[in-house]
């Protein structure tokens, strides 16, 4: 039944208004700016507590305004924001949404209503966790990871409300995506156009593909545990609660653990690491091929190797957990499925860096931001051998040592390659070129400032900084050199915060005064760049939909007219 | 008589077919309605939210400190002089198996294109489904009002067992009430005649799919919760 639908326009939602045109809009497209605005909106606010943070900790004492509670809500709420409300809706959300339909050929996602109310929900996740700054007590300081029994207990910042915001908007997240993850797993599985075999597709559809498999098995951890504190909270249950003194006073609460909520929370936040990392691999797979005129090298172990990160990560969560108390032995199975993904991801990074190896490079902006993620990635992957190792992870486990590296790999890694994104596909999304100088300005401050930042944060935490601190005082086994560190981290972020100024100016300048784009300005040969209309039009193909001939890859063909051939030419023209 | 295929002969193909189907283009489900597949995604997203659940509830039964009350006599009733043990959940999940054979029968007069009969099924269905709810609210005010269970505190011992039998059946009676209102809904457009003007009864296949799954995870319930 899908196939005689594919060509009829009548199952799509025509808008008739412009309320149902960019309001309550049905079209992947639309949904997918919505999406990308709200994200990037609520990343903003993100980006602004790391500021406030880092004033904090480079100048300690200088901005009476920060109060240790007030540090703690904002690391807690820095770190859920960018990990759930920018990354995975972002990476799922709007790029999944704008480039799922177009790169397979679909005129729409399979159920356009739900996905609409995938978004809807979305916002008001959102609104629901921005409402957490305005709450009695304010936002929950309990870290991004909400380990019970301090994230509800007395002495915690936000234990009264702020929790509450917080575990109510991630539940009303896991709605909100199963929706739309749905709708792309659908999609992926079931509307793709004539031609179109799972190994034809893009890497980039691959990688959300993967991802928003996973997000529907790992969401639903997350979903239970918030459901579970939520009820030890408001109705005084004892999931995850044992018997504490608490305040001077036993707690009536008896018989909880504590670990389980460890278990189910790493259950959801592991897989979600690579529910992050999946999207990028598969977009930077494309930027790099794209802009380096080559095939990607080892197509189909990339795909495998995608797949089975995917497989693997749902097996891995205790390695979280090395510090808080569980068996032993898990230690040494979750250190070895920790280390076995390393294989995969490096087959990926070699696949990369063999695409690049002679190839015909544009040092385009959003090739920059491409190459600059194999850099950070590389580099995060690495701390991460370090930290998958028991004995290793141990007597770093709570330093700046780690949040230096899972901010390489999983903060700036796929920021970069959001970043690059938009640069590679803005042309097609709002049909306009951005300015390159500044792109190229707005890159090497963001490239060279991200490693000024996290560079020095391996040093911190090799000295057994901890994290999450408000302050470290006059300690004994801190030297001097770390305060320096501090204040130079501190300067460096702040540069960097600017520096992301120019990315929006360049953004809403070139929305308006950027010159025409060319349907295709990369020469690029996936389905996406070939549609009729630039932006393209609801419906996406006109009265027909295109048919594939080949995969996405042929860049530099032997004997080809040009050194691309998209997926819509015939193979018989090949060598004519 | 021609000789019944070996496994080989059989698995061979059908292996062959599946490869087929996923290196195909267009669809991997071929001529599945997009709805059907979308709905057996969701239902494995969903049977790991209760898994979740399950396995949640079972480590907190394992690590309770307070011992954990014997079901069987929590959940018996008085009958007639004898207490017998668990009366009330057999029927329950009796009434609940059966709601999944008239669902069973219902997909397939949608399919024959019996409005009437197909109507009378689904309603059945939603009766046996509105009967479970009933049984439950019944077990459920008993347990408060007579037991004096709480989902923060259980005289019989261990506080988890009210929490984790108010969360895990409440969530699942909620998965029954949407299933009952769906029922209804796809009920009241057969009955209209909606899917003869579309020509397509897939609603009532991909509703019974739902239905199944939410009998289903009740044998779990019932075997995790009840048995154990």
């Amino acid at each position: 039944m899908a196939t005689t639908l594919a060509d009829d326009l009548r199952p799509l939602h025509h808008p008739h208004s412009w309320v149902t045109r960019y309001v309550w809009s049905q079209d992947h497209k639309v949904i997918a700016i919505q999406y990308s605005c709200t994200a990037i909106g609520i990343g903003l606010v993100a980006l602004v507590l790391s500021a406030l943070m880092r004033l904090q900790l480079g100048f300690p004492g200088a901005f009476p305004a920060i109060q240790p509670d007030n540090y703690l809500q904002f690391v807690s709420m820095h770190g859920m924001i960018m990990v759930v409300y920018l990354l995975t809706a972002l990476l799922l959300g709007g790029f999944g949404n704008y480039l799922i339909p177009l790169m397979i050929g679909a005129r729409d996602m399979v159920f356009p209503f739900v996905n609409m109310l995938s978004y809807w929900f979305y916002l008001l996740s959102v609104i629901v966790l921005v409402a957490g700054f305005f709450v009695p007590g304010g936002p929950t300081g309990a870290g991004w990871t909400l380990y019970p029994p301090q994230a509800i207990s007395e002495g915690t910042p936000g234990h009264q409300w702020g929790i509450v915001t917080m575990l109510v908007s991630l539940a009303i997240f896991v709605a909100a995506f199963t929706m739309g993850g749905l709708n792309y797993v659908t999609t992926v599985l079931q509307a793709r156009t004539k031609g179109m075999t799972l190994m034809r597709m893009p890497l980039s559809v691959w990688g959300i593909f993967t991802a928003s498999v996973m997000g529907l098995l790992a969401f639903p951890a997350l979903f239970v545990a918030a459901i579970m504190m939520l009820f030890d909270h408001l109705a005084g249950t004892s999931f995850f609660m044992p018997t504490m003194q608490s305040m001077g006073a036993i707690t009536p609460t008896e018989g909880g653990s504590p670990l389980l909520f460890q278990h189910l929370f790493w259950f959801f936040g592991h897989p979600e690491v690579y529910i992050v990392a999946l999207p990028a691999f598969g977009i930077v797979s494309d930027l790099i091929s794209v802009h380096a005129r080559r095939n990607i090298f080892g197509y189909r172990m990339m795909v495998w190797a995608i797949v089975i990160i995917g497989a693997l990560s749902f097996l891995v969560w205790a390695h979280h957990m090395y510090v808080s108390g569980m068996n032993p032995y898990f230690g040494f199975f979750f250190a070895t499925s920790t280390l076995i993904i390393a294989i995969p991801t490096a087959i990926k990074v070699y696949n990369w860096l063999l695409t690049l190896w002679r190839g015909d490079i544009h040092l385009r902006v959003p090739m920059l931001f491409a190459i600059a993620f194999i850099f950070t990635f590389i580099h995060g992957g690495l701390s991460g051998l370090f930290l998958g190792n028991v004995s290793v992870d141990v007597p770093l486990s709570d330093t700046f040592f780690v949040v230096a590296h899972f901010h390489m790999v999983m903060g700036v890694s796929p920021v970069l390659v959001i970043f690059g994104a938009i640069y590679h596909w803005y042309p097609k999304i709002f049909g306009r070129m951005w300015n390159d100088t500044l792109g190229k300005v707005h890159f090497w401050i963001t490239f060279l400032g991200v490693y000024a930042i996290f560079l020095p944060m391996h040093y911190l935490g090799i000295l057994g900084v901890p994290r999450r601190y408000y302050a470290l005082g006059e300690t004994a086994f801190i030297p001097q050199s770390v305060h320096l560190a501090n204040a130079w981290i501190s300067v460096a972020a702040l540069i960097v915060f600017c520096a992301q100024g120019l990315f929006f100016f360049n953004m809403i300048w070139s929305l308006f005064r950027g010159p025409r784009a060319d349907p295709n300005p990369w020469g690029a040969a996936s389905l996406e760049w070939q549609t009729p209309d630039t932006p393209p039009a609801h419906g996406n193909w006109g009265a027909k939909l295109p048919v594939v001939y080949r995969w996405a890859y042929d860049y530099s063909v032997p004997g080809a007219a040009r050194d691309f051939i998209p997926q819509t030419e015939p193979r018989t023209e090949l060598g004519a | 008589m021609a000789q019944a295929p070996s496994d080989r002969e059989i698995i061979g193909p059908t292996l062959r077919e599946i490869a087929a189907d996923w290196s195909a283009d267009q669809e991997v489900f071929r001529h599945t309605h997009w709805g059907k597949a979308m709905m057996w995604i969701f239902l494995l997203s969903d049977t790991f939210i209760f898994s979740c659940f399950l396995t949640g509830y079972m480590t907190m039964r394992s690590s309770a400190v307070l011992p954990w009350p014997d079901t069987a006599k929590v959940f018996a009733l008085d009958i007639g002089g004898h207490e017998i043990p668990l009366v009330l959940i057999a029927i329950m999940t009796f009434a609940l198996i059966s709601s999944s054979g008239t669902m069973a029968m219902a997909v397939n007069f949608g399919y024959q294109r019996d409005r009437r009969k197909t109507t009378m099924l689904m309603l059945l269905t939603a009766l046996f489904g509105l009967t479970f709810l009933g049984m439950q609210a019944f077990e459920w005010t008993k347990l408060i009002f007579e037991e004096g269970v709480r989902p923060w505190y259980n005289p019989m011992g261990a506080p988890q067992f009210g929490a984790s039998f108010f969360m895990i059946t409440g969530f699942h009676g909620l998965h029954v009430t949407c299933g009952v209102l769906l029922l209804l809904i796809i009920a009241s457009k057969v009955a209209r005649g909606h899917y003869d003007r579309t020509g397509d009864y897939s609603a009532v296949e991909i509703a019974g799919l739902y239905w199944h799954f939410v009998d289903l995870v009740w044998v779990f319930i019932f075997a995790f919760f009840y048995l154990w």
